[in-house]
């Protein structure tokens, strides 16, 4: 193949590691979904939600469950406004009580 | 086994059920696809393409429990805003609302019709107790129905803190919705049964 050239550099030689990928810091921008407590909702269930569809630790999951619980909310997750609409619209399937908003802190 | 899903090797859930747990659950199914409503599919829209881009309501449901189940998703509970931020989050509510209550409803309403299938293909076997046998994508659908299921019994019962649950355990038998309670429980203890198969 020392006829070919590519003129290019190939895409797929590119050295960044899963590891990389997934240690990019969260996009800084100012919305947060927000999971309200609900008395009808099964501690059991929200955790496996939180794992479910966050891909959340349990640990994590479960801290989070505590909050909404003991608190009365947690802030689930954060990004842009387009993500978190997301996010509230896949709560609101589950049944779970969230909603979106700026982050004034 | 009665009242409790099991792990099936290798994914799934199994739960053995008779007639009246069948019939109760079937019935519970039926009337929440009755308040969900059909879609826009059975509005006799003879044009597909409309269909798909025909906007939902931008006003949240009269009916307590479709309030619930479709909550506004700009407004905070815990929070009073002033004139201009209320305007703000009623519009923000009203045009999220436009563009997904549609895809929410639809898919409430498929995962509470697997549920009624699953439960008629289990009475053509004709046993008085049925073992009902859901592969892991039937246990998602049945995990989110059952949820809607108890949201909407808590809804029509009024439950809105954890004293309401406490109290519903104490009620005396004469109590008339005694009958809605036992099946709010046991729907309750089916669902945690269901997560705990899931979880692994």
């Amino acid at each position: 193949m020392g006829s070919v050239t590519s003129p290019a550099p190939l895409e797929i030689e590119r050295t960044e590691s899963a590891e990389e990928v997934f240690a990019v810091p969260e996009p800084d921008v100012p919305w947060v979904t927000i999971v309200h407590n609900d008395p009808v909702n099964l501690m059991s269930y929200v955790t496996y939600v939180f794992q479910a569809y966050f891909g959340y630790s349990k640990d994590k999951a479960t801290k989070l469950m505590l909050d909404v619980h003991h608190k009365g909310r947690a802030v689930v997750s954060s990004g842009t406004r387009e993500e978190m609409e997301r996010d509230v619209q896949a709560m609101h399937g589950y049944g779970l009580w969230a909603t979106l908003q700026q982050d004034r802190k | 086994m009665p009242g409790h899903f099991e792990p099936i090797p290798g994914g799934g859930a199994a739960v053995a059920l008779d007639d009246v747990e069948i019939s109760i659950i079937r019935s519970l199914a039926v009337q929440l696809l009755e308040l969900i409503g059909p879609g826009p599919a059975e509005d006799a829209s003879a044009d597909p393409l409309a269909e798909l881009f025909a906007e939902g309501p931008s006003e949240p449901p009269s009916d307590p429990v479709l309030r619930r189940l479709f909550p506004d998703a700009y407004t905070d509970p815990e929070v009073t805003p002033g004139p201009r931020e209320e305007e703000e989050r009623r519009a923000h509510s009203a045009e999220f609302r436009r563009f997904t209550e549609n895809d929410l409803r639809a898919g409430k309403r498929e995962n509470a019709l697997a549920v009624v299938r699953s439960l008629d293909a289990l009475v053509a076997e004709g046993d008085s107790v049925a073992v009902l046998k859901l592969s892991p994508a039937e246990s998602q659908q049945w995990l989110r129905t059952l949820n809607d299921l108890r949201l909407a019994i808590g809804s029509r019962l009024d439950i809105t803190d954890e004293d309401d649950t406490d109290l519903l355990y104490r009620l005396p038998d004469e109590d008339p919705r005694k009958p809605m309670v036992m099946a709010y429980l046991w729907l309750g203890g089916l669902q945690e049964t269901l997560v705990t198969t899931l979880m692994g």
